[in-house]
């Protein structure tokens, strides 16, 4: 079976500027990878490729097996965009069925309901776009993504205008995608966020993948601290492997344990660390 | 094609949502209004200047029916290329500036598919819009002079298909240009046509073959001018002798004989403006 989407050697040149130098990336069906960097480095270019938005300047990019850009492939996606926006006159009930029509998608109004259902926006299915709030809009452009069940989905900063609690919905949605086998490319600033609910992790930085893999990967191991009468012992040096051992030689030396915690750096530290190596090696 | 009637439906219908059309109407009504009111009150003057002048064969009626029609074409090219500007000129860059063309562009339709729906669209609402308004502009004539034009289709047709070409030209623009500089192209480009029409009427006039020869070149090169001008010849074809000469100093003095070549060069252009903007919509990154 074809990944969903593969992208192999990708370059993107806008006149002089490099925005995508060699990208080497492959998302399995029912994978949830999160693309992480700074402003300028080519995330949302990769999105946009990805989805024919875009041409690449070499390389290449697929979707399930069919060129990107391509009718095939472009069947094969849903795709929310960073800087989007639907028509202020048309019903949240109107976008969808527009957008049904231009997908193909025979799912009709129960389509349309379970979508909006899912995204907390069945109440306002009659409301106008121009009356629907940052957020709401932002859920509708999900809704929008998902029609005709796609075998990717392509988001590019989908919960930049939501509160915590649409953050939560959109991570138990792709979290019930991921269950579905929906792949998914989640482009976004929320390290936590991508952290939480990812499988794994690209960080780009001037056009180059400088780090991927499972955030438990890329993070790094701090130590082990615990909890006694005597206050807070930290081993720097142990690992999660190390901790009944360490326990036990504290209780054999009569300390009392109320509480262990194996230390790891935050994604946000990782990512942290690959971007400012990145660039210090720039500089 | 199916893509095609959806986009094109989307355009028609965001111009119903958008009170473009409300609009439209009501500013035409007030132009029907006071083209009928100008038009009762010429007629009114018409009848006193041939009462009294005996000038041999002077058809006073015929030659006033005749100016107002050509001012009623003049009048409904402008508010067609109006309306056509205003309908295409963000299709493509200024709505992906907007962040509008972006989710409609990955749906599995095709760029060639969007820009065609809008080209329908826009199209279709120019041309309706030209037969309303030209049948009641004739009808407004008719009722005031009891004379219809020696052609009523043809002319008609004609501003139709005028009015295409510009939305043709338009919907190019907007791949190429942001849209207020796309609105000033293609009104400048309507300007170019109207100065080709004056210079063959200078050049008519004053008998200068090389003039005219520019002239003819220019509304070649954009048919909506030579589509507009065949419109007006065919609206005075069959009026001959004093009346004729004088009609020809009016806004008719411009006016020349299309032919199917034209009609077929004016089919031509549109598929080539559609084409290259296919072309360039394909290679746009958005």
């Amino acid at each position: 079976m074809d990944p969903a989407l593969s992208v192999t050697a990708l370059r993107k040149a806008y006149g002089r500027t490099t925005a995508l130098d060699g990208v080497d990336l492959e998302i399995g069906a029912g994978e949830l990878v999160g693309l992480l960097g700074p402003n300028g480095a080519g995330k949302s270019t990769l999105v946009k490729i990805a989805c024919g938005l875009v041409r690449p300047s070499g390389g290449n990019a697929a979707v399930c097996g069919a060129p990107a850009g391509s009718r095939e492939a472009r069947r094969a996606l849903g795709y929310l965009a960073e800087l989007f926006r639907f028509p202020g006159w048309a019903r949240a009930e109107e976008v969808l069925a527009l957008h049904q029509r231009l997908a193909g998608s025979n799912g009709g109004a129960a389509e349309r309901a379970a979508l909006l259902e899912q995204v907390d926006l069945l109440h306002a299915r009659d409301r106008r776009v121009e009356a629907m709030s940052k957020g709401m809009q932002q859920r509708l452009g999900l809704a929008q993504a998902l029609i005709g069940g796609p075998r990717l989905l392509l988001l590019d900063e989908p919960t930049s205008a939501l509160d915590p609690v649409g953050r939560r919905m959109v991570r138990e949605l792709l979290e019930r995608l991921r269950g579905q086998g929906v792949a998914v490319l989640l482009n976004s600033h929320l390290l936590s966020e991508v952290e939480l609910v990812c499988d794994r992790v690209a960080i780009l930085v001037d056009g180059q993948v400088v780090a991927a893999g499972r955030p438990s990967e890329l993070v790094h191991a701090g130590g082990v601290e615990i909890e006694t009468a005597g206050g807070v012992r930290r081993f720097a040096q142990a690992s999660r492997e190390q901790v009944p051992e360490l326990v036990a030689d504290l209780v054999r030396d009569g300390e009392r344990i109320y509480g262990v915690r194996v230390v790891t750096s935050s994604l946000e530290e990782a990512y942290l660390d690959a971007v400012g190596d990145q660039q210090e090696g720039a500089a | 094609m199916s893509g095609v009637v959806v986009v094109a439906g989307y355009a028609l219908r965001e111009s119903v949502r958008r009170r473009v059309f409300a609009v439209v109407l009501l500013l035409t009504l007030l132009f029907l209004g006071l083209f009928a009111f100008a038009t009762a009150k010429v007629f009114e003057s018409s009848g006193d200047f041939t009462v009294g002048r005996d000038i041999g064969t002077l058809d006073a009626t015929g030659l006033v029916a005749s100016t107002m029609l050509g001012l009623a074409m003049f009048a409904i090219l402008f508010l067609a290329t109006v309306l056509a500007v205003f309908l295409t000129l963000g299709a493509v860059r200024g709505d992906a500036e907007r962040g509008l063309l972006q989710p409609l562009v990955v749906r599995p339709l095709g760029r060639t598919s969007l820009l065609l729906g809008r080209f329908a669209a826009a199209a279709s609402v120019c041309a309706v819009y030209v037969a309303l308004v030209y049948a009641a502009t004739t009808l407004i004539v008719h009722q005031a002079s009891d004379r219809w034009p020696d052609a009523i289709v043809g002319p008609g047709l004609a501003l139709m298909g005028a009015s295409a070409v510009i939305v043709a030209l338009a919907l190019l623009g907007s791949v190429f240009l942001s849209a207020t500089a796309n609105g000033i192209v293609t009104f400048m480009l309507f300007g170019a046509g109207l100065v080709a029409g004056l210079m063959q009427s200078i050049a008519d006039g004053i008998g200068s073959h090389s003039l005219g020869q520019i002239a003819h070149t220019i509304a070649i090169a954009l048919p909506f001018e030579a589509l507009y001008q065949a419109g007006l010849h065919a609206l005075t074809a069959d009026q001959s002798g004093f009346t004729g000469a004088l009609i020809q100093l009016g806004p008719f003095g411009s006016s020349h004989a299309g032919g199917p070549g034209l009609d077929l060069w004016a089919l031509a252009y549109v598929a080539l403006a559609l084409a290259i903007a296919a072309w360039g919509f394909a290679r746009r990154d958005l």
